[in-house]
């Protein structure tokens, strides 16, 4: 039986989560996930044609804020846990391709 | 070659910061050019265990421009998670919405050359978060700050039904002047309030043949100039690539591109081999929303006539200059103030001079719109009255302006105690034009018998009138009193 999640599919995966797998790993992973997603087919199963797609699994809506000020951490406290800072930065290694940008 | 026949294809990515005091999803305040870090908060830092509450503010403004640009607004909404891997979003994801915007299938009408409007296809809009700022001073290092990370970021995306970068640069001004109108968005393009990625390409016909050239997108512009002369430079780039190398568009061969402002030229940042893998899914820390038609009709109720109707309006019920029109509409507070001041009777030609010369100066020293200047509609209306009936002069209208503006009041009580008001009486006035030409014989005589200095003279002799009577007395009178005078 071919995986349902081949080794390309792992490294393509890995590429876009920006992770560095070895080899074994991908051999490893694409096991489990194809084991993972061929128990999830079992739902396939199902008559789902009169269920409308489940955007939540809360049967809960508008959960919403007034737009009311609260107060932020300060400088010294934003950057307590973080790794390296440059002054009142946090410093993070260069990011090359920076294609950032909402 | 000869010139190739095309047709310039430009769709565009607008994005919008909303006017909310707060984050999307937290509470920390907006601010722009704090000291960076300092509004941030778990939430919006992407720590472990936190969860964000959706502010209602920015919902409601989303749905407000949505309904501006004749949007259908989903009953149903949900959000989303689209994989993001740079450091200004440290959560290694941005919450927006993919499948289910709050709003699609829209249309915003931009104004053309010839004074009348086409029609841009709205395909939706979505709310999303905006990233905080990488800053690459560092030299093997970037430096981030988490400010605007959070931030509400309306998206807009267009049809590719602009064909000019002067129609692009047309619907950039046009969603500025909306936002402003409803009040969602301060719309600072020096701020980055609103940035603007073009998707450009070339339909090109040669031979009774049509070729399509690769699609260029544009990053990030925020300015209008910017805009227009990307387009334009990335229209000469493309027919340039296509009469060298023929290259045409295939599925999903499109390619993005950063403008350099300095060389005034678009700069190749990456090519897509495929389209880009977001990885959506839909974000389990956040419920949906459904908008009912009670909650829909109250946001409803608070939109306004858009600028450009107003714009139209003014022009052809007015008789205003479409330049004068556009200057009165370029903000909702002096369009209102206008339309409440023209509907007390007013001339509107006047009101327009007196608000848009007067006013607009006033307001801008103050940092504030027309309508907080202490002045009332119906005493700028008995204002512009006054100067249409030569009570007062132009010079001084604009004085009595500034004194109501100064300390309130009635414009006719400052024109009385300052002065101000001319005379019009043609008896009082006749008497100091009478005592001017007995003064003054030469400056007669050349207006009467010597062509050359005749106009000097007049206006000199005029002059001394208008100098006897402290300014007050109505030119117009002083003028045709003196000319009956001096050809008698």
């Amino acid at each position: 039986m071919t995986a349902k999640i081949d080794e390309a599919q792992v490294r393509r995966v890995a590429l876009l989560s920006r992770l560095e797998l070895s080899n074994e790993e991908v051999a490893q992973f694409s096991t489990q996930l194809s084991d993972i997603v061929e128990y999830i087919e079992k739902l396939s199963g199902l008559d789902t044609d009169n269920v409308q797609p489940l955007a939540h699994c809360l049967p809960v809506y508008n959960v919403l804020r007034e737009d009311v000020p609260h107060p932020s951490l300060t400088n010294d406290q934003a950057l307590a846990n973080a790794p390296d800072r440059e002054d009142e930065y946090f410093k993070v290694p260069k990011i090359l391709d920076d294609n950032s940008g909402a | 070659m000869a010139e190739l026949e095309y047709k310039i294809i430009v769709g565009l990515e607008i994005h919008v910061h909303l006017a909310t005091r707060t984050k999307m999803f937290c509470g920390c305040e907006l601010a722009y050019g704090d000291m960076a870090n300092t509004h941030v908060c778990p939430v919006c830092l992407g720590m472990p265990g936190t969860l964000p509450v959706m502010n209602k503010q920015a919902l409601e403004f989303s749905i407000l421009t949505g309904l501006a640009l004749n949007c259908q607004i989903a009953s149903f909404t949900k959000w989303d998670r689209k994989s993001y891997y740079y450091p200004d979003l440290p959560k290694n994801y941005q919450i927006s919405q993919y499948d289910l915007p709050f709003s699609e299938h829209g249309y915003i009408e931009i104004p053309t050359e010839d004074g009348g409007t086409k029609k841009i296809r709205i395909l939706r809009a979505h709310l999303e978060e905006d990233a905080g700022k990488n800053i690459h001073t560092l030299g093997n290092f970037s430096a981030v700050d988490l400010n605007r990370a959070g931030t509400p970021l309306l998206e807009i995306v267009t049809e590719p039904d602009m064909n000019s970068p002067d129609e692009v640069g047309a619907l950039a001004r046009e969603l500025q002047r909306i936002v402003r109108f409803l009040g969602v968005s301060e719309a600072d393009m020096q701020k980055g309030h609103m940035r603007f990625e073009p998707n450009v390409n070339l339909h090109i016909t040669r031979n009774g043949e049509v070729f399509k050239t690769p699609i260029s997108e544009v990053k990030n512009l925020n300015s209008f100039r910017a805009i227009e002369r990307s387009i334009a430079y990335e229209v000469a780039r493309q027919l340039h690539e296509f009469k060298e190398t023929g290259k045409t568009l295939q599925m999903g061969n499109k390619s993005t591109y950063g403008w350099d402002d300095d060389k005034q030229m678009t700069v190749l940042q990456r090519e897509k081999e495929e389209a880009h893998d977001y990885r959506y899914f839909p974000d389990p820390d956040l419920v949906p929303v459904e908008i009912d038609d009670a909650w829909l009709g109250e946001i409803k109720a608070r939109l306004c006539e858009l600028p450009i109707q107003m714009q139209q309006r003014f022009t052809k019920d007015y008789g205003l200059s479409d330049y004068d029109a556009s200057v009165l509409t370029a903000d909702r507070a002096t369009a209102e103030f206008f339309n409440a001041t023209v509907k007390q009777g007013a001339d509107a030609k006047r009101v327009c001079n007196l608000l848009t010369q007067t006013g607009l100066k006033l307001a801008n020293e103050k940092g504030t719109t027309v309508d907080q200047l202490g002045i009332t509609p119906e005493n700028l209306a008995k204002l512009a009255q006054m100067a249409n009936a030569g009570d007062v002069s132009a010079t001084a209208a604009t004085a009595i302006f500034e004194e109501m503006a100064a300390a309130a009041g009635n414009p006719m009580q400052i024109a009385e105690a300052k002065n101000l008001i001319q005379k019009s009486d043609a008896g009082e006035i006749e008497a100091l034009v009478d005592a001017v030409l007995a003064e003054n014989t030469e400056a007669v005589q050349d207006a009467k018998t010597n062509p050359k200095k005749a106009k000097k003279a007049i206006g000199f002799l005029m002059g001394q009138v208008i100098q006897k009577s402290k300014g007050r007395a109505n030119p117009k009178i002083v003028s045709q009193l003196m000319n009956q005078k001096l050809t008698s």
